[in-house]
């Protein structure tokens, strides 16, 4: 029942948005009906709802983790959003880049599709059939295309076509895994196992093993593809430069998450059927490769945006070598995949912030953030400690701990790449943020209208403050949740 | 029987190959809507001996939206973008046929490394399947009009579902369903894309895409 | 020794002629016009054989040469190919290979001939046939290594033995593949259209006519009678694959090969009538086309 309400709240929610015509009553919708969703999932930590559809849609401690932190993620943005689409919306607008003039959609679509988009993520939280899982991750897909083309000019179309083809073919990718797995699944000419989690787990001795590794290699590639690790990044950078601020933060702070959580579902049935350890070889592969690409890319990077995308494909790969080492570096991934959403939404709020105050997305081009947005300035230096590994916030921790699990499994050379790539990153992102935030600002540059207002800052700060209580100390149940989650990897 | 899903899914295979080497777009989007009816026969074909009524519905859907209506949508978007003929491709005609025999080639050895735990309604389902999948996602990759990406896509789906059919018994309605799904909603807002980017850029050549990259000029 | 192997050479060495006039014949139905005497070729060959030749000051004895090495070696090659079913006179494992070197050693004489002229034309058409052929040569021995491998045999009269209608029901796809692919060889090999236009009266658009546009008298003669033996050989080929008739009867075989080789000659009579030859940049592209649905019927047997 919790979860049918769980799931049917948002579709509702963006019908009655889809029809308001009033925008102070539309984005008072979007509000509330992400205030109730994180109320809904906040008691769901009290009291552990029922499956549903016998056993296709089921609240587990690894869907639950995802699911937290994707409603809470959910709410602070769309208080953000108020005031980012109270701003937008004052008709033609120029271009920053290309002084061309363009258009915004219109914001009954916008705010459609973002409450959307939340039933789409909660439905991959809690999907246990991988039918199901793949159905909702299509979904996401299409409810946020129209997001990123919010701004109506031609390279926002580019990043929407990019996004699409790329996206559209890993999915369809993946649909071909969960046939190969099927097969795997067939039981020789019985009944064939239903490709439930559970059922899948409980008979993984009985699934056929080269049908298993080839659906695991597919649904790799198809669900890596929307996580953005590399070589199947390419559409990341360009959707997340262009896409508005608040889009940009739920795409990476609540997507690539989902993505990630698909792929889990798989390794944790390859896990059961013993054949964990190519899975793991296969996510330590995609880990480092997708740091490495990172790096490469971060270092001199011209544009802040994408600079935070190339940020999100190297905490990707993070999260995939996480996984891969196993045992605590499991752990670490886990509470990593938390930590980085949070900050990861933070910057490019903050980002959003700065765009809108700058008008130019060039790192070179803004100067004392720290002058003209004060409190934004110190988010913005305090998102870049924290998602660079700084202590005392959270991924510093989570990072550590990955870090022991290489250590503790001896293997020294993952170690020192693991390290080496942190370190071009922290230097590579430190010349831009630093820049950007310290001097005195070219003054035609700077059109802060109307100051920071509170809808723009407060969101980042709470996101700021949980990020440094969790480098702190992680309540109990935080940490029983990431454990049972932990537990199921291996 | 067999010889008849044999004869089908040659003929899909020699339609993909087709499909590499044609760079007229109108030619393209007729082959493809033929791929789509030989889809629907293969329904027919795979499920002869239990023709039930969703059966023939699936089959009817199949032939509906594969061959008639995508076909049509995308030859309306075609007539607003006015190009008749492809622009060069990444890979020249000639190569992309030889690099397609190679793919059939790594098809059927990939198919025998492979082998299927119960026996399927014939033994090219699997070649046929990975052979179309391969040349729906090179395609893809070597050419430059969004168009024929979108068919590309569409191709790469037919494959996706001859494997589906061809092999998946028990819970296949989820299944086919979820394919159906995933064209029609994909290829219609693909088809939206495009027409926004041909109302933008004048043409749909995608190599001209490349304002968004990370290197300077 | 039996005397049914040497029936399809005496009708193939007496009727090859006929085939241009079944074509030409088709050609002028379809277009409205009454067309030649069906004995017409024969005239022709007559009429050349009684003239002089002259030969140019620059050619040597290459020049002379050509025409007559070609056609013996198609009478060679006509010695191997099996006629409706039955056992050619001369046969062995791995006489097609034979076979296509016989085709290849006719080519390749023609072409040194006309390079032998010192004229540029002749070098044109020399090139432009010899890329076509070889693009053209896969399509025909992947088709004929397919054909070999479904009946098990290496040699091109039991192959050809093998096509009876029982394999033909079992195998309908890999063969419905190879009948195309040896139908593009055979108009490519045959400078039919859409490949080359045998009527053609341009130079910049001649192909094979373009090679042997020196020669005159006899070896004209000997020209022209090489091509009607080679379309009747190619041909004959594909009619042995396509019309799978294999009773015990001669006469019902025999015949029946007879009426798929006038079918052959109509058909491309009706192609020639319906198409336009193609662009010089878009041959390349059937060719390899039917390289690769030979290469399909090839990798559908080996499975």
């Amino acid at each position: 029942m919790m979860l049918l309400l769980l799931l049917l709240l948002p579709v509702v929610a963006a019908v009655g948005a889809y029809f308001t015509t009033h925008d102070g009553a539309r984005r008072t919708v979007l509000v509330m009906s992400a205030a109730a969703h994180a109320t809904m999932v906040t008691a769901t930590w009290a009291v552990t709802p029922a499956p549903l559809l016998g056993g296709w849609v089921r609240l587990d401690a690894l869907g639950q983790l995802f699911l937290s932190v994707t409603s809470a993620l959910f709410l602070l943005v769309a208080i953000h959003s108020v005031g980012y689409l109270q701003r937008e919306s004052r008709g033609a607008r120029r271009d920053s880049e290309e002084a061309l003039w363009f258009a915004n959609a219109p914001e009954a679509t916008f705010t459609t599709c973002l409450l959307l988009f939340l039933a789409a993520m909660t439905l991959v939280t809690v999907s246990h059939r991988f039918g199901l899982l793949w159905l909702a991750i299509e979904m996401t897909t299409l409810a946020s295309a129209p997001l990123i083309y919010f701004h109506r000019h031609h390279r926002s179309l580019e990043a929407t076509w990019k996004y699409l083809l790329v996206c559209s073919v890993g999915i369809a990718l993946a649909l071909l895994g969960n046939f190969f797995l099927a097969v795997a699944a067939s039981n020789h000419g019985g009944e064939p196992i239903p490709l439930v989690l559970n059922d899948l787990i409980e008979r993984a001795a009985e699934l056929h093993v080269p049908w298993l590794k080839a659906a695991f290699l597919l649904l790799m590639v198809g669900y890596g593809t929307k996580m953005g690790l590399a070589p199947l990044h390419t559409w990341l950078p360009d959707a997340h430069s262009e896409a508005p601020s608040v889009v940009s933060a739920l795409l990476s702070g609540a997507l690539l998450n989902c993505a990630f959580l698909g792929v889990l579902r798989i390794q944790q049935v390859c896990e059961a059927a013993g054949q964990g350890a190519f899975g793991r070889d296969v996510f330590v592969d995609f880990g480092l490769l997708s740091m490495a690409v990172a790096a490469v890319f971060i270092v001199g990077q011209p544009d802040y945006k994408r600079m935070l995308a190339y940020s999100s494909v190297e905490h990707m790969g993070l999260l995939s070598l996480g996984v891969g080492l196993g045992g605590v570096a499991a752990f670490g991934a886990m509470l990593h995949a938390v930590n980085h959403s949070l900050t990861k939404a933070m910057l490019f709020l903050i980002a959003g912030n700065i765009l809108a105050a700058y008008r130019t997305k060039s790192t070179r081009d803004v100067r004392g953030v720290l002058r003209v947005l004060p409190m934004s300035g110190v988010l913005w230096v305090t998102g870049f400690l924290a998602i660079t590994g700084s202590p005392p916030f959270g991924p510093f921790l989570s990072e550590l701990t990955i870090l022991r699990g290489a250590l503790d499994q001896d293997r020294s050379v993952v170690a020192f790449l693991y390290l080496t790539f942190l370190a071009v990153i922290f230097v590579g992102m430190a010349t831009a943020v630093l820049r950007m935030a310290q001097g005195t600002p070219a003054t035609e540059a700077t059109n802060a209208p109307g100051g920071e207002p509170v809808s723009a800052i407060v969101p980042s700060a709470v996101l700021a403050a949980i990020v440094l209580v969790l480098g702190l100390y992680i309540p109990g149940p935080l940490r029983d949740a990431l454990a049972a989650a932990a537990r199921t990897l291996g | 029987m067999s010889v008849w899903v044999d004869t089908a899914l040659v003929l899909l295979a020699l339609t993909s190959l087709l499909l590499v080497a044609s760079s007229r777009l109108t030619r393209c989007i007729r082959i493809v809507a033929f791929q789509g009816s030989i889809l629907g026969v293969l329904t027919l074909l795979v499920h002869h001996d239990e023709l039930v009524l969703r059966t023939l519905m699936l089959a009817a859907a199949i032939v509906a939206l594969k061959g008639a209506a995508f076909p049509w949508l995308l030859s309306r978007v075609l007539q607003d973008a006015d190009v008749r003929r492809e622009v060069e491709p990444l890979v020249g005609y000639i190569s992309s046929l030889l690099i397609g025999t190679l793919m059939l080639a790594v098809s059927f050895w990939l198919s025998a490394r492979l082998p299927l735990p119960r026996p399927a309604v014939s033994s090219l389902v699997v070649p046929i399947a990975l052979f179309t999948t391969l040349i729906g996602l090179f395609v893809i990759v070597t050419r430059r009009t969004a168009l024929t990406q979108v068919l590309a896509y569409l191709v790469l789906e037919n494959g996706i579902y001859v494997f589906g059919v061809g092999l998946v018994q028990g819970t296949p309605m989820l299944v086919e369903l979820g394919v159906l799904l995933d064209v029609f909603v994909a290829v219609f807002v693909m088809g939206i894309a495009i027409f926004h980017i041909n109302r933008e850029f004048d043409h749909i050549d995608t190599e001209q895409l490349t304002l968004l990259k990370d290197w300077a000029e | 020794m039996s005397l049914a192997p040497f029936v399809h050479l005496l009708l193939a060495l007496v009727c090859a002629p006929l085939l241009f006039s079944v074509i030409n014949r088709t050609k002028a139905m379809i277009a409205g016009r009454d067309g030649q005497v069906l004995l017409q070729p024969y005239y022709d060959l007559a009429k050349l054989l009684k003239k002089g030749a002259v030969y140019s000051g620059t050619t040597t004895w290459v020049f002379r040469a050509g025409p007559v090495v070609g056609l013996a070696a198609l009478l060679v090659a006509t010695a191997l190919v099996p006629f409706g079913g039955r056992a050619a006179p001369v046969a062995f494992a791995g006489d097609l290979i034979l076979f296509a070197s016989l085709l290849g050693l006719l080519r390749f004489f023609t072409v040194i001939a006309a390079l032998d002229t010192g004229s540029s034309f002749e070098g044109m058409g020399a090139s432009r046939e010899v890329t076509f052929s070889a693009l053209a040569e896969p399509a025909l021995l992947l088709g004929l290594a397919a054909v070999a491998r479904q009946t098990g045999s290496l040699s091109l009269s039991t192959m050809y033995a093998g096509v009876d209608l029982d394999t033909w029901v079992v195998a309908a796809p890999v063969f419905a593949l190879l009948a195309g692919a040896l139908l593009v060889v055979f108009l490519a090999e045959n400078a039919r259209i859409p490949v080359d236009d045998p009527t053609t009266h341009l130079e910049l658009t001649m192909i094979h006519e373009v090679m042997v546009l020196d020669h005159g008298g006899p070896d004209l003669a000997f020209i022209l009678y090489a091509s009607a033996l080679k379309l009747w050989l190619l041909g004959m080929l594909l009619v042995g694959l396509v019309v799978p008739v294999r009773t015990a009867n001669p006469w019902l075989d025999g015949g029946a090969a007879t009426a798929g080789m006038i079918g052959v000659a109509i058909l491309t009579g009706i192609i020639e009538s319906c198409m336009a030859r193609w662009r010089l940049t878009r041959v390349p592209q059937l060719l390899v086309a039917a390289s690769v649905l030979s290469a399909l019927a090839l990798a559908l047997m080996l499975r």
